[in-house]
């Protein structure tokens, strides 16, 4: 009884006393700019070469999109957040609903982020874009098959039977394909898409990195993933036998998502935390883009090489709005026709 | 349950019941409440039915998996002697270590299709050998060989504590080892059996990560699709509440089944039944029996784990030490450390008021406590911020400027009050389970000595719970250490855990980046859970000697 | 007719501790059994060897001629028919008094299980009590369950281990003259493990005394009280002075003079121990006695003395409940006429005369 007894309370108290710096507060001098982020890539990189340019120091804190949204709410007046970053133009819509984002007006957002990336209030700005298309191992797939003008509706043919991997429908980016469906087609003709790839018998599976692997294995013909995975794959396995098809590019366009951030409504530090805004739509692009291949929302700023390597393409416009209104309505409408 | 003698001093036990149960269930009736409360229509997923049916379906499948695996590992390392056993014994506990979050992936990658067990025996036998792996019993599958470890580590205990004398009286009736087992050790160990089953429903109930990986809609993905994609919280909440009525009805149910049986034992705490020595190669099947249950939930992540975390070294060999991991590992123990001791110090008040005051309200009270565990953790996490925000507005109506100020996400104190909600569970069961064996004459006959109820508590329960109170301490240990949606939700900046940094990587696909620290929360586990099993004596039982 | 319980040479040791050294037993058909010792002396072992739950490290057990554990022979408890009663009864809290008698009928039809029960019921008179669970029964009714539940099965020898210790003095008497009324009826061989003397000698056909493992002795009551075989049986079945004495030509004398004669040791010069047992020592008030009352001790229908001996030895005496000598009292000590005490040389009982 005694040893650990004594074990347990040593190492109580030993850890209590490291801790107690969490308790008390750091000692380290406060931060000027308090970030509340869903998205992870490379924002200690993109912060820390802010914190050198500027001297204004940057701290954050990641979460989940939904979760952060409803602290917050909840935090009201007594947030510390100035920045809140996040995926999906659904869930910059949302926070701009729920009053969490305060309209920013600048010169140089405006001019660095095209308008269809941004809010027409300046509540949200878009910073990086990720496409979500189709992938397909060479040795099954001749890009041929594709129909090039509604490729994602076209994965509906019966010629892709038992060909086809997709990602499940707790994912956003699922819902937010099924969302630009239903904003290009309506929503009948979204449901019959999503029906008809149901009835090719679509592999669901519930990460973008498996479907890769899946493609690349050979058990899964085509895929729909975001581009960038592809790149980061590609960058470690050179040989992987998967490609990239730009989908639509003969209709609407490929689909595209940002993600991107405003001022929270409550900060107290809303200058700074704007010129941070600005900094990551211009000088900080290639950092804040950096390393995970996402597309950088300035067009003066070029893709990194290995996305170029892919082609140019052309985009889907997005609708942010459309992406929050009609979220739930995709997801009801995949419950519907029982896509998992 | 306790007659008149001594009533003095008692009702305080009452009250403290009553106000434990009322802190701890604050943010899960602030997350009814502000559900009930909204004007706005609720929306219920269309295919409810369907989930509220997968859900039962592998409730049923991974209770019953994990009941045969748990309980019947428990077993053979309790009765069996045979190569590996000490080790095994341990080590068997150490699944539990595993986030869920990785988990999935490591399956996944490894089991599904295109995975290398599978293109191996595509290669060498053609397709079709292995049956589709995301699916309802593949979920359940993953799920029992990860969660048996509750009902394994409460039988356990349970097995090794109970008196001989019942199950020689059984053999000498003329039943068979094994028909002693289910009919007299096995129901005896039903408290524990029970508690341990209890955590693994709640487990199921409010997984998020593994059900996703595997395809299957239980009720809680339906919360997340529902706050996530929706943006629509209060529906979230809704669902919630009816999860938390899954796991009411499973307790409930349980209780009532128990009917007027008892399952305590006279002569106190006993050695269980005499050993038997496997010999030859009944010996090596039985260590092979446990080496399966713990590959799948243990060996084989880490094995993947460790595979990837090579790779990352071998690709860039100074990122791998990152300094801040000094600090996120500090984090991680402290407030594991202080939410175990605040666990079992809070359930050993609540087992003990119980028996001192009886009746319905405090045992109702009791069972409230440990509901936490029974809603989605990211829920519970929302639950804190409205129960502290509506504190506020409280705070600030009665004339106090500035309210409570940032309390929950501005300190440490949020994150522990909700690890208190969530793992009060798992503590309370084990000491309750501990405690139900302890005979009702013990104490009242220390009440007949005098002892005031709070002596009886240091005097008497916590020594005869003691097995209960380890077990919970290491359970809810290891469990605050990989815990991750209520850390992520109400950490305040700068303050960040193993689990978190785990996570951020995991999240984004960094496996290789993931590994090393998600190694690290297991090697964390594995201190605890030895020093329980040395400290028990669950690990080698001596001869007993009779007069 | 033959035994149907033998036990030849069983020796156990647990670690280095030999709990049983060389044991030899055999009960008859219907007999009762005492086993007695102290605590340690290895007679719950002795239980646990015959019941199949400790295997031995020597020596063989036959129960009804089959030998159940012998050095090439192993049979399962289960397969042994032999009921165990425990101390703490060990009744299975989650099943009634019903299905707990039931336990070890499993293996009947269930017509013939139904009829087993109510007749154990009935003979343990537990009929009332068929429904309820144990922690709703009194000690003594436990007691009776648990051998209900032993003798349901029709065990071929039913072992008590300690079955009334747990039951508070009252009780005791009933439920143990209930027991063995029962054990009786039911003409079962058992055997009954104790630590009470009075209770080994007054149900025990025949008494077994254990000590460190060994039997010292195993016989009838009579012969282990008036006649036992060392001085560790003389010393633990009943209170005893044990004084110096010395054997002259027949003559057997010591402090308190000449105690009796000893038939057949005419030529002999030896010093002995006698034992004297309470019973056996008459006491006469006397000024030039040679003893002094130093204790009285009043025990109802009789009355204790305790005299002190100018050796400073005390040796005690039963007086009818009208004798009643004041402490200070000095008295003169002699022998019952007819007794013959029991002789000790060493720690040995001696009988014939030293050679």
């Amino acid at each position: 009884m005694r040893t650990p007894a004594l074990v347990v309370c040593t190492l109580a108290l030993s850890a209590a006393t490291a801790g107690c710096g969490i308790f008390g507060g750091s000692d380290e001098e406060p931060a000027d700019i308090h970030v509340y982020s869903a998205r992870h890539y490379d924002l200690e990189n993109a912060f820390g070469e802010f914190e050198e340019e500027t001297g204004l120091k940057v701290e954050f804190l990641f979460g989940e999109d939904a979760e952060l949204l409803q602290r917050l709410e909840t935090e009201g007046e007594g947030s510390p957040a100035d920045l809140f970053f996040t995926v999906d133009a659904g869930n910059l819509w949302a926070a701009d609903q729920a009053g969490v984002l305060d309209p920013v007006e600048s010169e140089v957002l405006e001019g660095a982020v095209p308008e269809e990336y941004r809010d027409s209030d300046g509540s949200w700005y878009g910073l990086a874009l990720r496409a979500r298309t189709v992938v397909y191992n060479p040795d099954n797939v001749d890009p041929s098959e594709f129909d090039t003008e509604n490729t994602y509706a076209g994965l509906g043919d019966p010629k892709w039977q038992g060909r086809l991997c997709m990602r499940d429908s707790t994912e956003a980016y699922t819902q937010s394909l099924v969302t630009a469906l239903m904003e290009s087609y309506g929503r009948d003709e979204a449901e019959r898409i999503v029906q008809s790839w149901l009835d090719n018998d679509v592999d669901i599976m519930s990460n973008d990195i498996l479907l890769l692997e899946a493609v690349d294995a050979g058990t899964c013909d085509v895929a729909i993933v975001n581009h960038y995975y592809l790149a980061r794959e590609l960058e470690e396995k050179p040989d992987m036998n998967v490609e990239l098809f730009w989908a639509s590019q003969d209709g609407l366009g490929v689909q595209l998502n940002l993600s991107g951030g405003g001022v929270v409504t409550t900060s107290d530090a809303k200058a700074d935390a704007q010129q941070l805004l600005e900094w990551l739509a211009t000088d900080g692009q290639d950092a804040f883009v950096g390393d995970n291949h996402e597309f950088p929302v300035n067009p003066d700023v070029k893709p990194d090489e290995a996305i170029e390597a892919f082609g140019p393409f052309e985009p889907m416009p997005i609708d942010a709005e459309a992406y929050g209104r009609l979220n739930a309505d995709a997801i009801d409408l995949l419950e519907e026709v029982g896509y998992e | 349950m306790i007659g008149r003698a001594g009533r003095s001093g008692r009702s305080a036990w009452l009250w403290l019941v009553l106000l434990v149960a009322a802190v701890i269930a604050a943010p899960v009736v602030a997350v009814v409440v502000d559900g009930l409360r909204s004007t706005g229509s609720v929306t219920l997923p269309a295919d409810l039915a369907e989930m509220v049916v997968t859900t039962l379906l592998l409730m049923i499948s991974v209770g019953v998996g994990t009941l045969v695996v748990g309980g019947g590992l428990a077993w053979l390392v309790t009765v069996g002697r045979f190569p590996l056993r000490n080790a095994l014994t341990w080590m068997l506990v150490l699944p539990l270590a595993m986030p869920a979050y990785i988990l999935g992936f490591v399956f996944l990658s490894t089991f599904d299709e295109a995975g290398p067990v599978q293109t191996l025996l595509r290669d060498a036998f053609g397709a079709g050998w292995l049956p589709p792996v995301r699916t309802l019993p593949g979920a359940a599958l993953v799920m029992t060989l990860t969660l048996f470890p509750y009902v394994y580590l409460m039988a356990r205990a349970a097995f090794a504590e109970q008196s001989p004398t019942t199950y020689d009286a059984a053999r000498t009736l003329g039943a068979s080892r094994s028909r002693a087992l289910y009919a007299v050790v096995l129901p005896l160990a039903r408290p524990s059996l029970a508690a341990g089953l209890a955590l693994v429903m709640m487990e199921v109930l409010t997984d998020f990560a593994t059900v996703q990986y595997f395809g299957v809609e239980t009720v809680s993905v339906g919360v997340y699709k529902q706050w996530r994609g929706s943006y629509d919280f209060e529906s979230a909440s809704q669902l919630s509440v009816l999860v938390l009525l899954f796991a009411v009805a499973v307790l409930a149910g349980e209780r009532l089944l128990r009917g007027r049986a008892r399952y305590t034992q006279r002569g106190g705490r006993g050695s269980g039944p005499e050993p038997v020595h496997l010999t030859g190669a009944r010996g090596w099947a039985a260590t092979l029996v446990c080496l399966l249950a713990l590959g799948v939930g243990f060996l084989l992540p880490v094995l993947r784990l460790t595979g990837w975390a090579i790779e990352e070294a071998r690709r860039d060999a100074d990122g791998v030490v990152d300094y801040r991991f000094a600090e996120y590992l500090a984090n991680s123990l402290t407030v594991a450390l202080v939410t175990a001791l605040a666990c079992v110090a809070v359930s050993l008040v609540v087992a003990h008021a119980l028996r001192m005051t009886g009746g319905r309200l405090p045992r109702a009270a009791a069972q409230v406590t440990t509901f936490g565990y029974a809603v989605p953790g990211a829920v519970v996490g929302i639950g804190v911020l409205l129960a502290f925000a509506d504190l506020d507005e409280l705070v600030r109506a009665a004339g106090v400027e500035g309210g409570t100020g940032l309390l929950v996400t501005g300190s440490v104190a949020g994150i522990l009050y909700a690890y208190l909600i969530r793992f009060m569970a798992p503590a309370y069961q084990a000491v309750d389970a501990s405690l139900t064996k302890v005979n009702t004459t013990t104490t009242l006959s220390a009440l007949s000595l005098g002892a005031s109820p709070m002596r009886i508590l240091t005097r008497v329960h916590l020594p005869l719970a003691r097995s209960g109170v380890f077990v919970a301490f290491v359970l809810v240990l290891v469990d605050a250490i990989k815990e991750l949606p209520l850390v992520l939700l109400l950490r305040p900046f700068g303050f960040s855990t193993v689990s978190v940094w785990v996570y951020e990587l995991a999240k984004e696909n960094y496996w290789e980046k993931a590994a090393l620290p998600a190694l690290v929360i297991v090697a964390t586990a594995v201190v605890p859970v030895y020093l329980l099993f040395r400290q028990e004596r669950l690990i080698d039982r001596h001869p007993g000697g009779t007069a | 007719m033959n035994a149907i319980l033998g036990i030849e040479g069983v020796s156990k040791s647990y670690g280095k501790v030999a709990a049983a050294r060389e044991l030899a037993l055999t009960a008859e058909p219907g007999e009762l059994v005492t086993v007695i010792g102290p605590s340690g002396c290895g007679k719950s072992t002795l239980l646990r060897l015959v019941a199949g739950l400790d295997r031995p490290d020597a020596g063989t057990i036959r129960i009804e001629d089959e030998e159940v554990a012998g050095p090439r022979s192993w049979v399962q408890p289960e397969r042994r028919r032999v009921g165990l009663v425990f101390q703490d009864h060990a009744l299975f809290p989650h099943l009634d008094v019903t299905r707990n008698i039931a336990f070890g009928l499993d293996r009947l039809p269930r017509a013939e299980r139904r009829a087993r029960v109510d007749e154990v019921l009935a003979i343990a008179r537990l009929g009332e009590l068929a429904g309820r669970y144990p922690h709703e029964l009194s000690g003594g009714e436990q007691q009776r369950v648990a051998l209900a539940r032993a003798l349901a099965p029709r065990p071929a020898v039913v072992l008590l281990d300690e079955p009334f210790s747990s039951l508070d003095e009252t009780l005791r008497a009933q439920v143990r003259a209930d027991t063995i009324a029962v054990i009786r009826a039911t003409g079962t061989t058992a055997m009954l493990v104790t630590h009470d003397q009075t209770e080994a000698l007054s149900v025990g056909d025949r008494v077994v005394v254990m000590h460190r493992g060994r039997i010292e002795q195993a016989d009838t009551p009579v012969s282990v009280f008036e006649r036992p075989s060392t001085r560790f049986v003389a010393s633990f079945m009943g209170d005893a002075a044990f004084l110096p004495a010395h054997v002259h030509d027949a003559l057997l004398t010591c402090e308190i003079g000449v105690v009796s004669t000893v038939p057949g040791w005419g030529h002999v010069d030896v010093d002995v121990d006698v034992v004297l047992r309470p019973h056996e020592v008459a006491l006469t008030a006397s000024d030039d006695g040679i003893g002094v009352v130093a204790a009285v001790e009043y025990h109802g229908a009789f009355v204790l003395h305790s005299v002190r001996l100018p050796s400073d030895r005390v040796i005690q005496s039963w007086q009818p409940h009208s004798v009643r000598h004041p402490v200070g009292t000095r008295v003169a000590v002699s022998v019952v006429p007819g007794v013959t005490p029991t002789l000790l040389v060493g720690d040995e009982t001696v009988t014939k005369p030293p050679s």
